[in-house]
């Protein structure tokens, strides 16, 4: 058993980055996957408190890869799934305190026991986004429909480029199927058309998804939840399965469907 | 009651800002691809046609030198046409003499 290595990562801050983990997370681990989430921005920790794990934090990365404890002690296990783990980031140092070889190095080491590694990765292009691509076998772009989202996308995917990386694929967080078809805001076609690179994913604009972070429940976790399921998707896409886009049209109303036909609408 | 109809089914005239966005990254990706900002595009355009010019007449009013894409690279295509009048002005000439080909050997640093 060797783990993929995947890492989350966006250019621009605020986009879902660490939602994202969190929910593939626990939706490869309901897939009986063995799975260990890493938060690899340091000084800004969050994904443990979007897991619900805030309270168990004993030792993060930087002890690790100082050698304050063994990497055992620093995996949190999550209350529900028995094969999910959380690596938490240092809270009080910064992105230099671990070098991209650290990374590998950590990864290395866990491979042979996981069958997902997911990176978190912190905003921006710097030593943190290095570190949390460094060891990356895949990485995922997430972006909104928005054109600074969009652009700060397609400098990372360049970044990537250069350091021969396997080309990255697309997750569109936070659509809104209303405006899109309205022509308010950019389609999950449009943005892939900008940034050359395939779609693993579209996640809709969601209103739990803010109430299930708020109780440290990630959303895909929500059996009706249509976030949850586009994440539950994104997971078995990522196991290699073949899983069709979701109809992300929700309206069923006839008229507006006729409407819609009529115009010339074709959703997303 | 096509205008009504349209309203009916959401179409207008107004342009739609999903539209513009994709535009406006489009244009402005290409550029930020390969570090060349808009400003300097333009000044590379003008060096491009000045070196152009050293060697034959160029019809400005036709030029089109621009960046494109394919898929994530980055190509400048340029469309230069010659300007007509000079062909036949060069027709109308006489073959050029060692001295006259020196000359236009020399044109290029007025061009400049």
């Amino acid at each position: 058993m060797a783990a993929k290595v995947v890492t989350i990562t966006s250019g621009k801050g605020g986009v879902g980055k660490t939602t994202t983990t969190a929910n593939l997370g626990v939706a490869l681990a309901r897939m009986d996957q063995k799975v260990v989430l890493i938060d690899a921005d340091i000084g800004l920790r969050n994904l443990d408190i979007v897991m619900g794990l805030e309270n168990r934090i004993v030792y993060d990365l930087v002890d690790i890869v100082e050698g304050r404890c063994k990497l055992r002690q620093a995996l949190i296990k999550h209350k529900m799934f028995p094969d999910l783990y959380l690596i938490p980031a240092a809270q009080t140092r910064d992105k230099t305190a671990v070098s991209p070889a650290d990374m590998i190095q950590l990864t290395d080491q866990l491979r042979q026991e996981m069958d997902f590694i997911l990176i978190d990765s912190p905003a921006g292009i710097e030593r943190g986004f290095r570190n949390a691509v460094a060891p990356a076998d895949e990485v995922l772009i997430v972006t909104n429909p928005e054109v600074s989202a969009v652009r700060d996308a397609d400098r990372v995917i360049g970044l990537l480029e250069a350091e021969n990386k396997k080309t990255p694929r697309l997750i569109l967080n936070r659509a809104k199927l209303d405006q899109i078809r309205k022509g308010e805001m950019m389609s999950a076609e449009d943005v892939t058309d900008i940034l050359a690179i395939k779609l693993i994913g579209i996640i809709p604009e969601d209103d739990q998804v803010v109430p299930s972070s708020n109780s440290g429940v990630p959303i895909t976790l929500n059996e009706g939840s249509r976030a949850g399921q586009a994440f539950r998707n994104i997971a078995r896409r990522l196991m290699g399965e073949d899983v069709p886009f979701m109809n992300l049209d929700e309206s069923n109303n006839l008229i507006k469907r006729l409407g819609r036909l009529f115009a010339g609408g074709k959703g997303i | 009651m096509a205008g009504f109809l349209d309203r009916m089914l959401g179409k207008t005239n107004k342009p739609k800002t999903s539209a513009t966005a994709k535009e406006r990254l489009q244009f402005i990706l290409v550029h930020d691809r390969i570090n060349l900002p808009p400003e300097h595009m333009e000044q590379m355009k003008q060096e491009i046609l000045a070196v152009i010019s050293k060697y034959v007449d160029v019809d400005d009013s036709g030029v089109d030198i621009a960046l494109q894409k394919r898929d994530r690279d980055s190509l400048l295509v340029a469309e230069v046409p010659f300007s007509r009048r000079a062909e036949s002005v060069e027709l109308d000439d006489d073959l050029p003499d060692e001295d006259d080909a020196f000359l236009h050997d020399n044109r290029p640093t007025d061009a400049l």
